[in-house]
């Protein structure tokens, strides 16, 4: 049984910004949602409120960056982007400001619909210059983000998991690096934040079906290590499979494809995630089915790249977790 | 379209239907239908002409979302009747009020009572924060601040082809703190659009509490009046008093109501969890059945058995 842990990024943010006068915690009116409420009560002076005004908020981030502190700012990641493009344009990326942009909610993690869920956040991140782009996969690396996207010169965007979260790792984020979970012939399985869990759920059946998978985690998205994970495809006999809690479009799987391409890898490359659609609202569960992000999208997807049924079908699959839609670890229901 | 029930009952049907839902659900978005209930009723009940719905009572299941391989896709404006020149268009800018608007639409006989036991469940249509397709929405708004903005540009554009129909927003008070609702009011101005009007439910609240302790917006009514709206401020649980307020002139310019209220305004038992009243949960079975028995007495019905 996987241990869950319970709002990990508050312990975490709090043990790490505590006491630092150059850190600032900026917040959009969604404090408790992004779990910096009781840091918000016990560090009051470190504690900016910004109200429902995004767009301000992010060149305000600047300014601040200007004046030598390092904000982290929390919102949904949806509204750190999409209304304030401009501003996170203008005002941090391209003057390479120390803000730290913690986006809660990645792609369907909520059942809040297209407003509320962020879809295409890591194409549009990899294609702004200066940005680091990070995202966590379980509770150990949400909480080293803090710590991770502190190291870095200039801004980052981090996909950040809240309430109850797995711990499927002992080692903290190491910016640049990946995560090799196992080290198969047959086939690399690519994948980043929650379609990492999906991943391991049907380790077992692929196994059983006599397939050695290669699989690898990502946690830094920009910069990338292209050297190495062409290592891991010069591995494998048969080919690649990316699996993304994003658009197929600009997110790991184009990352992934392009590496080959550069390097000219005539290996075959199956890319899931949602295709060129966007979601709308339900439990995360029924999302990843709905639109192919879960185990049995996985198997399908490498069924389809070695041209071959293995039979395996949901039950074979290591048992899916189910989220309380209300829970206390949660501020609301989204 | 009108309905035989008084809009005194329709708000109150509101409230029973919306208490029932958190209770049965461990919580909800319930202090919006103690603001927003007379709002949403007056609007539905006796000021929006709106023509019969066209759409199923009971909803139908999600049908995609807009693309070139589903034509098909329709929203959920349907609810509120054709979109014919001279009928009325409502949109609701703050989505996360979709279960109260929800409500309205049941208990103006707009959609059938099992449309709301759809609410939030995979696969259907009844979103928890309304998108477009979901039963009387027209367009997407679960990020807040860009309904005015929509209506303006729906009104601009009815009034040049000659539809004597209006067009009004219902908003929230959190709206005001992004800049693109001023934005929206000054083009209103500019462009002398009279035919919009906004009904703003002013609770004072927002997700981390109250707006003063959030950030302040200060006399919102001056504030709007100085970018060009005319605006009447109300007692938002006032009916005859709303009434009043849609009734003043404001020729070439938008016409913006704040009704002022209260978020526990029918629920006194809320106000033991005032100023964070955005999303309540029960913390306990216990306060979960206290709030039960004080609730459904306030509402005058029998509290929810919410074990079945
Ligand atoms: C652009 C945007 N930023 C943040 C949010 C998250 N959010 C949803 S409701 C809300 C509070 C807004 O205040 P109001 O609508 O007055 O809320 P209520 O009175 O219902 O508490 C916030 C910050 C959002 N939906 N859209
Ligand atoms: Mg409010």
């Amino acid at each position: 049984m996987v241990e869950m842990v319970s709002r990990p990024y508050a312990t975490a943010f709090e043990k790490f910004a505590a006491g630092n006068p150059d850190i600032l915690c900026l917040s959009a009116d969604l404090t408790s949602s992004c779990e910096i409420d009781g840091f918000r009560d016990r560090y009051p002076d470190q504690f900016v409120s910004m109200g429902m005004a995004e767009q301000n908020m992010l060149s305000f981030a600047g300014g601040l960056g200007l004046a030598g502190f390092r904000p982290f700012i929390h919102t949904f990641g949806v509204f750190m982007y999409r209304r304030p493009y401009d501003q996170l344009m203008a005002s941090i990326a391209y003057p390479r400001r120390k803000v730290r942009l913690m986006g809660f909610l990645p792609g369907v993690t909520t059942p809040g619909g297209m407003t509320h869920q962020s879809i295409e956040d890591i194409s549009v991140m990899r294609s702004i210059p200066n940005m680091t782009i990070l995202e966590t996969g379980d509770a150990t690396e949400v909480e080293s983000i803090c710590e991770a996207a502190d190291s870095i010169d200039g801004p980052v965007w981090c996909r950040v998991l809240r309430g109850s979260v797995p711990r499927l790792f002992d080692t903290p984020i190491k910016v640049g690096e990946m995560r090799v979970l196992s080290e198969g012939d047959d086939i690399l399985v690519v994948t980043a934040g929650i379609t990492t869990e999906e991943a391991m759920r049907a380790r077992s059946a692929l196994a059983n079906a006599g397939l050695s998978i290669r699989h690898i985690h990502l946690h830094t998205i920009k910069p990338f290590d292209h050297r190495q994970l062409l290592d891991h495809i010069g591995s494998v006999k048969h080919g690649v499979v990316t699996l993304e809690n994003h658009v197929t479009e600009g997110g790991i799987g184009s990352l992934v494809a392009e590496t080959m391409a550069d390097a000219g890898v005539g290996k075959r490359l199956v890319r899931l995630g949602l295709k060129d659609t966007y979601a709308h609202g339900g439990s995360r569960p029924y999302l990843m089915r709905y639109y192919g992000l879960d185990a049995l999208a996985l198997v399908r997807g490498i069924e389809g790249l070695m041209g071959q049924e293995f039979g395996i079908s949901e039950n074979d699959l290591d048992a899916a977790r189910i989220d309380d839609v209300h829970s206390l670890v949660k501020a609301e229901a989204l | 379209m009108r309905n035989e029930k008084t809009t005194e009952e329709v708000a109150l049907g509101i409230r029973r239907r919306v208490f029932e839902h958190a209770m049965r659900n461990n919580g909800g978005y319930l202090s919006q239908a103690c603001s927003a209930a007379e709002q949403l009723a007056w609007l539905y009940n006796e000021e929006l002409n709106l023509g019969a719905p066209t759409l199923p009572p009971v909803p139908e299941p999600f049908q995609g979302v807009p693309s070139a391989d589903n034509p098909d896709y329709h929203t959920g404006a349907g609810y509120n009747g054709p979109f014919t020149p001279e009928y009325d268009r409502l949109f609701i800018a703050p989505a996360h009020y979709a279960l109260v608007a929800y409500a309205t639409l049941i208990e103006t006989g707009r959609m059938a009572p099992e449309g709301l036991e759809m609410f939030n469940k995979d696969g259907s249509s009844v979103e928890m924060i309304g998108a477009e397709h979901s039963p009387g929405m027209e367009v997407h708004n679960g990020t807040l601040g860009i309904g005015l903005s929509t209506g303006a540009g729906l009104a601009w554009g009815r009034k040049r082809r000659g539809e004597p129909g209006r067009t009004w927003v219902f908003m929230s008070d959190g709206e005001v703190q992004e800049g693109q609702t001023w934005e929206a009011v000054q083009a209103c101005a500019f462009h002398g659009i009279d035919n919009l009007y906004a009904i703003m439910d002013v609770n004072d609240q927002q997700c981390d509490g109250a707006m003063s302790s959030v950030m302040e917006v200060g006399d919102i009514a001056t504030k709007f009046r100085n970018f060009g709206a005319a605006c009447v401020e109300v007692d938002g649980h006032d009916l005859s008093a709303i009434r009043d307020a849609a009734k003043e002139a404001h020729e070439g310019r938008p016409l913006i109501i704040l009704a002022r209220t209260s978020p526990f305004h029918t629920m006194s038992i809320l106000e033991e969890r005032f100023p964070r009243l955005h999303y309540v949960r029960f913390k306990s079975e216990d306060e979960r059945a206290r709030f039960n028995t004080s609730i459904a007495a306030d509402l005058g019905v029998d509290p929810i058995d919410y074990a079945h």
